[in-house]
């Protein structure tokens, strides 16, 4: 049992991984093939992997309405909403499933005026939660937040036709500060994390780093 | 014209005939009109097998010519056969475009670039359904059109397109990873040898007891949030390894870990995990797999889901761990609203600004893949984490000395360590 679940997946990983970071310095064809062999995998493997994914949501909501937790009616919402919509799927405008998907069904309603808007919805919650968050960083507590709040605001108003009308050097140090200060920090993270992905790839290939097989080191 | 006829009857026939002679030569559109082009032709046409690449392409080149203008265009036309029609148009471009300087994984960065110009045909494109052999020669002619007029530079030019096996302008990043595995590969052995590693202190890592304690003694839940990003990866990969540590500390503490996934397979990864940890642990009936748990595929659905948990279930303790994009401050900012410690790790740098500002301990960039070093202290992944900053140390070293090259107009290091 513990070959199956320990050794095979391991060399598994051993083989693909050095197989996968060879295959980045090779160009020829063959070596392309093979690229899309396994990005075909692992569409596959995450097409099949739906239906995992599905049964794990409705089996959650329905223990929920099942037991009459806090807020089950939302997990009858749940229910309501999948089912509406695989009525509609099937139904592709009245040509059924097993014909190509017609275009202006009630499913693309159901996309485009309730799905889509309800997104962005959420998406334009951002907007008051990033004032919230800038309050609350550009409060002056200490020298690094007033650093912060200095380069924010010159920033902001570099950004802003009203920066230019105060001073003409307004953009022009606004943009200093997002090319110099701020892309090397950025790009000091970056090598950071490069490090780090390749460390991780390589506790990985070698078999070191075992817990995203479950576990640990045994 | 009514000028010329007044005037000849005035004086007769001999100014009708000057008049005549006037229209004909000295007519605006005489005047005015442009002359047709004069062509000077382009020399040093070459084909070639474009290097690096899958065996596709064929590159082209050839000299700029003094008549070079937007309105005038090269056109090459292509054959099988040397002696053929050359019927089939390959490429057409403006005759002041197309330089070998755009390409230099080519032609480098020497000076005379500019001086030639370089296309790139797809022959298999252009002969599509017809039978072509692997080592199939294809041939070229260089024609440079203006309006009306057009030269065939005699010279045909011939390659075939093959197959590389090995990406040479991908050397330089090759040879770098074989250095940083080396140095990593010898800090891992080297830990075997001597586990009591120093290691600087984590902030974000060493409050994730305190975050897990504080949990237990509320008796609410730890709320641990996966990134947008499947188990391809290497963040999520990561986040996973970190969850597994957590959930080992949880099932010791006997407190309620749950895990929200907006991958199925992430979603069955993080059950295995989980799992395993409780195992390890000594509890394993103390997992249950409903608390790991998909709650929506997509971004703001998610963020609409996971948020619902987060007001509703209020958790003590919450790990935005993976790869986040715009939901990231929803979803930290409504954590934190809960009163809940939060611990972020992501390596998505537009978004740690955010985390930053909400959470109360954030795992910046690199530090989210020695989280599970840290926590573990396991000696062998210790030592990647020595390793880690060793290669970074070189980094330094490297960025100052080129600096310092540049400062003085020697880019040559810029462009050794060029990705392509």
């Amino acid at each position: 049992m513990n070959f199956l679940k320990r050794t095979i997946p391991l060399i598994i990983a051993f083989v693909m991984g050095v197989l996968m970071a060879l295959q980045y310095y090779v160009p020829h064809k063959l070596s392309q093939d093979l690229l899309e062999v396994v990005t075909r995998w692992d569409r596959i493997i995450a097409g099949f992997a739906v239906f995992i994914g599905a049964y794990s949501l409705f089996h959650l909501h329905w223990t929920r309405i099942k037991r009459k937790v806090e807020g089950w009616g939302y997990s009858a919402f749940v229910f309501f909403g999948a089912i509406i919509t695989l009525i509609f799927g099937l139904l592709n405008g009245g040509k059924f499933f097993w014909n190509d998907k017609q275009d202006g069904t009630m499913f693309d309603w159901l996309y485009y005026y309730i799905q889509v808007p309800a997104g962005a919805t959420i998406f334009s919650i951002l907007a008051f939660f990033i004032a919230s968050a800038a309050y609350r960083t550009f409060r002056a507590r200490t020298n690094e937040s007033t650093v912060l709040l200095i380069a924010a605001i010159i920033v902001m108003l570099g950004r802003v036709p009203i920066g230019n009308y105060i001073s003409q050097y307004i953009p022009a140090v606004a943009d200093w500060i997002m090319a110099v200060p701020n892309l090397a920090a950025k790009r000091g993270i970056l090598l950071g994390v490069s490090l780090g992905a390749i460390a991780t790839s390589l506790k990985i290939i070698f078999g070191i780093e075992r817990s995203y097989l479950g576990g640990g080191e045994q | 014209m009514l000028l010329i006829l007044i005037m000849t009857s005035v004086f007769g026939k001999l100014f009708f005939t000057a008049g005549i002679i006037f229209i004909v030569f000295f007519h605006p559109s005489v005047i005015f009109a442009q002359s047709p082009p004069f062509l000077i032709p382009p020399a040093d046409f070459k084909a070639f097998d474009t290097p690096n690449d899958a065996g596709e392409a064929i590159s082209l080149t050839w000299s700029v010519s003094p008549s070079d203008h937007p309105d005038i265009f090269y056109v090459i036309y292509t054959d099988k056969d040397k002696n053929g029609s050359f019927e089939k148009e390959a490429i057409r471009i403006k005759s002041n475009t197309g330089y070998r300087t755009s390409v230099p994984e080519i032609y480098g960065y020497k000076k005379e670039n500019g001086d030639y110009h370089h296309v790139q045909i797809f022959p298999r494109k252009i002969f599509q359904g017809e039978t072509l052999g692997k080592k199939q020669v294809y041939y070229f002619k260089l024609v440079m059109v203006a309006e009306d007029t057009k030269i065939t530079l005699d010279t045909i030019a011939s390659a075939s397109a093959r197959g590389n096996w090995l990406h040479t302008k991908k050397i330089n990043n090759f040879a770098i990873m074989i250095i940083l595995s080396a140095i990593i590969l010898y800090f891992i052995v080297h830990a075997r040898k001597n586990p009591n590693m120093f290691l600087r202190k984590i902030g974000g890592l060493d409050a994730v007891d305190d975050a897990l304690g504080r949990a237990t003694e509320m008796g609410k839940p730890v709320l641990f949030v996966h990134g947008l990003t499947g188990m391809g990866s290497i963040s999520t990969i990561a986040a996973t390894s970190i969850l597994g540590r957590i959930a080992r500390k949880i099932a010791d503490y006997d407190a309620n870990l749950k895990v929200v996934n907006n991958d199925p397979i992430v979603m069955s990864v993080s059950q295995e995990v989980v799992k395993e940890s409780y195992l390890e642990a000594g509890r394993p009936d103390a997992y249950n797999p409903d608390n790991v748990f998909l709650v929506a595929s997509e971004q703001f659905p998610y963020v609409a889901a996971v948020g619902g948990i987060m007001t509703r279930e209020r958790p003590a303790a919450n790990f935005f761990v993976g790869y986040f994009y715009a939901e990231a401050l929803i979803l930290a900012e409504t954590g934190a609203s809960t009163g809940a410690i939060q611990i972020a790790g992501t390596d998505a740098y537009t978004q740690l600004p955010f985390f930053i500002t909400t959470c109360d301990y954030t795992l910046i960039g690199e530090e989210l893949y020695a989280a599970s070093a840290y926590l573990s202290r396991e000696p062998m992944l210790m030592g990647t984490l020595r390793a880690q900053d060793v290669g970074k140390g070189i980094l330094i070293i490297i960025l100052i000395f080129g600096t310092l090259l540049a400062s003085f107009g020697l880019k040559f290091i810029t462009h050794l360590f060029e990705a392509f």
